[in-house]
């Protein structure tokens, strides 16, 4: 294999690559721009707090000691109104989550039960601090104490699983766009032909071609990456360099994608909507979106044929989920069968001439 | 020796006989035309000899040598013209040559070199897609010649080019003939062939009509032009 043939094949599909304004937005901004999206609408997770409607004024609310008060305005969000019926009609319209008033020594809460787990834990917490506040009169000092601790570490935001997947996403669109347009528009232009009459290998161009493509999907990895970490608190867990190599063979996976839509189709605009074709549905069904836990069995089974959904999975398990670099060998073991099949597929139905 | 030797060239694509029992010879140095209207075979022809396709039967020597299995060692001794648009998309002009010229190991300084003798240094840096037609075909023309081979390949060169810009290419390809090239042309036109060509082989439905000098041609039937040579032995006024 020429050395200099290789390079100057790979830097003439790189500048390809880089010119082609279309395909830099796919490849890279697009999914970007769902890092963005997603990074921000998930980026903060918390319960919002519940809507309290203080009928008159509410004596124990106003007996908290500060720490209490304090506790009491993080988890609700407390708004004097004077009049009982419209503090009634707001939470029987949803505008509210609860009104609460005093009868007496009774505290009355009004809630409603659209949303009974919201319910359940505006009761609990209220309890509490009912609770709370008989002990405070009783003046004996609490002997049980409560502390709580989040098993999960402050950083598993939905950034974590966010990122490897859209990354998945990113890659499969790029590896199968760039591989079945070239293909496509070689044969389009004759330019395969041209080659072929040149004395370089096959190997040589292949070589060239497979090289430029992981150098972008090694590239879009470095950009999401640094860009999950600068901007929404990105923290890369466990083994997380054990990506790079599935992330590789991943790559090589889409690219043959790529192939057999450029051996099947007849024009590079076709080839292009014919890989989308597979990698859109698959991005769905492979969690790149959203999260599979929540899904349907049947769909996490389908799921499991899905090149993508291994990328995914094995990125997610040493990027986010904290498992050492072992976690990535099932994944590029599949995906390696996945890119064999599909490579000997595509190199039986390639045809050198477009028509 | 011949540059070129083929004997009993048949191809088919289905029932469509594309190329029927040519024979021809070129000699070293010669310009030979193959002409005849589009679909008449000359590309087949062509990328036959090139060693692009298998024939269904026929031999074929190309400087000497077999062209099938590919044959690497042939590479770099010919120059190959397959279109106008064989280019790495979105290349400057001078990027593209330099790329044929690495693929061909041949220096840098000899790629610009080239991209003088065809005038397109101040197009240099100009995308491949922003060229005109005629820069374009001798960008593809100096891409096809970049490595010196000592014989050429031509596949319509000046086709779609506007007669002004065909005849710039004309005194091109007379250059590159003079510099001891043997060159190969495909064309359908008669007035090119006539211009260029020492000898044509008159090509119309796969089979080779005629085969001698365009003044030959010209006498023996008794017509004004290449033109009437050509209505003459098809017999067909209008062609579609």
């Amino acid at each position: 294999m020429s050395t200099r043939a290789f390079t100057s094949l790979s830097r003439a599909i790189l500048l390809g690559f880089l010119r082609d304004r279309s395909a830099v937005f796919f490849a890279v901004i697009f999914p970007l721009m769902f890092l963005v999206l997603l990074g921000s609408i998930f980026s903060d997770q918390r319960q919002p707090r519940v809507e309290l409607l203080e009928i008159g004024s509410v004596a124990l609310f106003d007996a908290l000691p500060a720490q209490a008060r304090s506790e009491f305005e993080t988890a609700f969000d407390v708004r004097r109104v004077d009049d009982r019926e419209e503090a009634l009609a707001a939470v029987r319209s949803g505008d509210a989550d609860v009104a609460v008033e005093m009868q007496g020594e009774r505290l009355v809460a009004h809630y409603t039960q659209t949303d009974p787990v919201r319910a359940a834990i505006t009761q609990g917490t209220l309890r509490a601090f009912v609770d709370g506040a008989n002990l405070a009169l009783s003046g004996t000092p609490p002997r049980f104490s409560l502390e709580t601790r989040s098993v999960e570490d402050d950083s598993l935001q939905a950034i974590q699983f966010v990122t490897p997947g859209l990354l998945g996403w990113a890659v499969a669109m790029s590896a199968s766009f760039g591989a079945a347009a070239t293909l496509q528009g070689w044969r389009q232009s004759k330019l395969l032909r041209r080659i072929q009459l040149a004395p370089v290998s096959t190997r040589t161009v292949v070589a060239a071609r497979v090289g430029v493509t992981v150098a972008v999907a090694l590239g879009q990895m470095a950009l999401f990456l640094a860009l999950g970490v600068a901007a929404f608190g990105l923290e890369l867990t466990g083994a997380w360099p054990a990506a790079i190599p599935l992330l590789v063979v991943g790559t090589l996976c889409f690219m043959a994608v790529g192939l057999l839509a450029g051996a099947v189709t007849r024009t590079a605009e076709g080839a292009v909507n014919m890989a989308n074709f597979f990698v859109l549905p698959m991005a769905f069904l492979s969690g790149s979106f959203f999260p599979l836990d929540v899904a349907p069995r049947w769909l996490q089974t389908i799921s499991q044929v899905m090149p993508l959904r291994h990328l995914n999975d094995g990125m997610l398990d040493v990027m986010a989920r904290g498992e050492g670099a072992g976690a990535v060998l099932v994944p590029i073991g599949i995906l390696t069968v996945f890119a064999t099949v599909i490579t000997l597929l595509a190199a039986r139905l390639f045809r050198w001439e477009a028509t | 020796m011949a540059a070129i030797e083929v004997r009993g060239l048949v191809k088919t694509y289905g029932a469509l006989r594309a190329v029927d029992d040519v024979s021809f010879s070129v000699a070293e140095g010669e310009f030979f035309g193959i002409i005849g209207p589009n679909g008449a075979g000359k590309t087949t022809v062509l990328e036959l000899v090139e060693g692009l396709r298998a024939p269904d039967s026929g031999e074929i020597r190309v400087l000497g040598q077999k062209v099938r299995p590919r044959n690497a060692a042939l590479m770099p001794r010919i120059g190959v013209q397959l279109q106008a648009s064989s280019f790495f998309e979105r290349l400057t002009a001078r990027e593209q040559i330099r790329t044929f010229a690495a693929l061909y190991d041949v220096s840098t300084a000899r790629a610009d070199a080239w991209l003088e003798r065809v005038g397109l240094v101040e197009k240099a840096g100009t995308r491949v897609e922003d060229l005109s037609g005629g820069q374009a075909q001798r960008l593809s023309i100096a891409c096809a010649l970049v490595h010196d081979p000592e014989l050429v390949f031509l596949d319509e060169p000046t086709a779609s080019l506007d007669p002004q810009a065909r005849h710039n290419l004309w005194d091109l390809l007379r250059g590159i003939q003079h510099a001891g090239r043997t060159v190969v042309l495909t064309t359908h036109y008669m007035e090119e062939a006539e211009a260029l060509c020492e000898r044509i082989a008159l090509m119309d439905q796969g089979r080779i009509l005629e085969l001698d000098s365009p003044r030959a041609l010209i006498e023996r039937l008794g017509v004004e032009s290449l033109d009437d040579v050509f209505l003459e032995l098809t017999g067909r006024a209008y062609r579609t």
